[in-house]
């Protein structure tokens, strides 16, 4: 089980990897994201362009970090940079926001459910795996673009994302019963 | 000269005088009493928390419930950990709830006394000879693979017979089943309970049966824990493709609910992929449908059960509620079998000064605030009391239902101490707490573990499961516990 993990998230290394540097080089010219990795290096060197020292430079230091805003409950908001390669949970433990996290990231509970808020970068995210999907289902408050917050990788696509806190909701049922009014 | 004050002001600078922390009891550490106890120290900085429990280890059905093979499940006992060092907050294990200290002793020494001491009993059928040897509550048998103390002697019989009937189609009838049909080398490396894994070892018990009530639109386990069982290597896995269809009123629920639209999705996939049964294979049935009737005694083992009788059932809406229900056809079909894991349902257990509904097997709350007997048509609270958890909500959810059930209660808990309804003008009204709990189990001799003997446990539990490769080889006897525990 562990490995099968380990060789996850190598994979999604590798793929974030792959888009970053496909992001980067696509700033004049809009390439549509190819599906199969072994082509994707190849488009690289098509379209990539000579760029001067200090605006490569410049890209690196982007590249590093993404911006982050979560928005709680309440609408408050709190604006954070995150490095590219941490999770949304990491970083909103990093940064004091209160996100709940039972499982520390194991995909075993839904606390960290987080809700993006701009369907332009739910789409960039990566579908959820089954397991994802799984415990998604036992999040409350569900939404459209729900996602685990120690799913979401940070990467360059998603720099700007705004990550909303589920309110606590009223119906708290996990099997479909709803509490009867008094 | 006129100042206006609010009240609420004034008698919170009295508070700040008279050095007044809210002084709260937790009875109850599994993941209901620890979420309360944690958005209280939260919400209420100067508070002082003591968490009861009547076992001298914590975390409740974390420890006693969740499966051996589910170890991502437990984590969160770290964040619970880390509550009880904060400063204000503090363990009492082995301090039970109407036998070490009266309800009406508790509510005496504390300001807020939050019951959040879950279900430990069970539904009961109902049905003729429920009491017939090889029938268990599924809690009990959980409870046993898990080393609870209350269950180690529990012995169940899997060897008299090759069958198993689990009544109930949800988490734990799935669990059950999991744990009698894989392979026990799997789950040897847990923390299952030595006990249990000699008798999975020995266990001749090669056929399931999961039975429902109604249908598998209606099924209450979740995705996880299908998929899971559905996994199992070399399992042979039965579902008949009849009990698939559905009607316009399952469609309807389908559309609505998508957790039972993809359990529903992965019981159509199984039924569809018939591998065919070979010889001493071990197999999975799920059964829709059938309601049990009656338990049907062994000619050969008196006072011993041979097999279920179950009643026919078709799902038809019921007109008040709108609820989709199962209603007997008066066709019967029996199911022989050695063994019988009723997983129908927990039961919370009442206690002394304590208003309860028996036929909901619950406390009766608005948000958590607990309901007077003598309420009528205004509504009285018992005041100070409050309830969280299964004993506020009836044994549903996961653990992250218990997350937003103690912002509930801990909410009302809040406003009812902006209201003002546990200010004291004078040090001589302050509850005692701590002190107060301390002095009540000395004068009767109680000793009580606090969370440094918990970890003494686990210190030792650790150690011994390194010895047999196991990530924890715990402790399931009374008095192993206490010994270790006062070491």
């Amino acid at each position: 089980m562990f490995t099968l993990k380990l060789s996850k998230l190598g994979a999604h290394a590798i793929k974030n990897c792959l888009k970053a540097q496909l992001a980067s080089t696509a700033r004049t010219l809009r390439v549509p994201l190819c599906q199969n990795e072994n082509l994707l290096p190849l488009i690289h060197q098509r379209y990539s362009t000579a760029a001067p020292d200090k605006a490569f430079q410049k890209q690196n230091e982007e590249k590093e970090k993404i911006s982050v805003t979560f928005v709680d409950k309440d609408g408050e908001e709190k604006h954070i940079r995150v490095p590219v390669g941490m999770s949304m949970l990491e970083a909103a433990h990093e940064n004091d926001i209160e996100l709940e996290g039972a499982c520390e990231g194991s995909l075993a509970c839904s606390t960290c459910h987080v809700i993006v808020m701009d369907p332009n970068h739910y789409n960039k995210l990566e579908d959820p795996t089954d397991e994802e999907n799984d415990m998604l289902d036992l999040a409350f408050g569900l939404t459209e673009t729900s996602r685990l917050g120690c799913q979401i990788i940070a990467h360059p696509d998603i720099d700007g994302i705004r990550l909303a806190l589920p309110a606590a909701t009223r119906n708290f049922a996990v099997d479909g019963y709803k509490p009867k009014p008094h | 000269m006129a100042i206006s004050i609010p009240l609420r002001r004034l008698s919170r600078s009295f508070s700040a005088i008279a050095s007044n922390p809210l002084r709260v009891c937790v009875v109850g550490s599994g993941p209901a009493g620890f979420y309360t106890a944690e958005k209280v120290l939260k919400k209420h900085e100067r508070a002082e928390v003591d968490i009861i429990d009547r076992l001298p280890t914590p975390f409740g059905l974390v420890r006693s419930g969740v499966a051996p093979d589910h170890p991502e499940t437990k984590i969160v006992t770290n964040q619970f950990s880390r509550v009880v060092q904060n400063e204000h907050c503090s363990f009492f294990g082995n301090v039970s709830l109407g036998s070490s200290i009266s309800l009406s002793e508790l509510r005496d020494i504390y300001d807020v006394v939050v019951l959040a001491y879950g279900a430990e009993s069970d539904r009961v059928l109902g049905i003729p000879r429920e009491e017939l040897k090889g029938i268990y509550s599924a809690r009990e048998f959980v409870w046993w693979y898990n080393g609870h103390p209350d269950c180690s002697k529990l012995d169940p019989d899997l060897k008299s017979t090759d069958t198993a009937v689990v009544l109930g189609l949800g988490n734990v009838a799935l669990d059950v089943a999991r744990v009698l049909l894989r392979p026990t080398m799997e789950l040897t490396s847990t923390d299952i309970a030595s006990h249990a894994v000699a008798a999975l070892e020995e266990s001749c018990i090669r056929k399931v049966y999961l039975v429902g009530r109604r249908g598998p639109v209606q099924a209450a386990c979740t995705a996880k824990e299908l998929r899971e069982v559905l996994g199992i290597q070399d399992l042979y896995v039965h579902i008949d493709e009849a009990d698939l269809v559905k009607t316009p009123a399952d469609e309807e629920e389908l559309k609505n609910n998508r957790i039972h639209r993809r359990v529903y999705e992965l019981l159509s996939r199984a039924a569809s992929s018939g591998v065919a049964s070979g010889s001493g294979r071990r197999e999975l049935h799920f059964v829709f449908f059938r309601k049990p009737e009656r338990f049907l005694e062994s000619e050969d083992q008196g006072g011993h059960v041979a097999g279920v009788r179950f009643e026919k059932t078709i799902v038809r809406e019921e007109l008040e509620s709108g609820k989709q229900i199962a209603v007997g056809t008066g066709q019967f079909e029996d199911i022989e079998c050695g063994l019988v894991l009723k997983s129908i349902g927990y039961k919370s257990v009442p206690v002394d000064g304590l208003p309860f509904d028996h036929q909901k097997g619950m406390v009766p709350n608005v948000g958590g605030r607990v309901l007077s007997d003598a309420s009528g048509d205004e509504m009285q609270f018992e005041k100070g009391l409050y309830v969280c958890g299964w004993l506020k909500r009836g044994p549903t959810g996961i653990i992250a239902t218990n997350l937003y059930c103690a912002e509930e209660t801990v909410a009302s808990i809040t406003e009812d101490v902006e209201k003002g309804l546990f200010t004291r003008t004078s040090s001589s009204q302050q509850k005692p707490g701590r002190e107060g709990l301390l002095q009540l189990l000395d004068s009767r001799d109680i000793r009580f573990f606090p969370f440094g003997a918990w970890e003494k446990i686990d210190q030792e539990e650790t150690r011994r499961g390194l010895l047999k490769s196991k990530s924890r080889e715990k402790l399931t006897e009374w008095l192993e516990l206490l010994n270790i525990a006062s070491a």
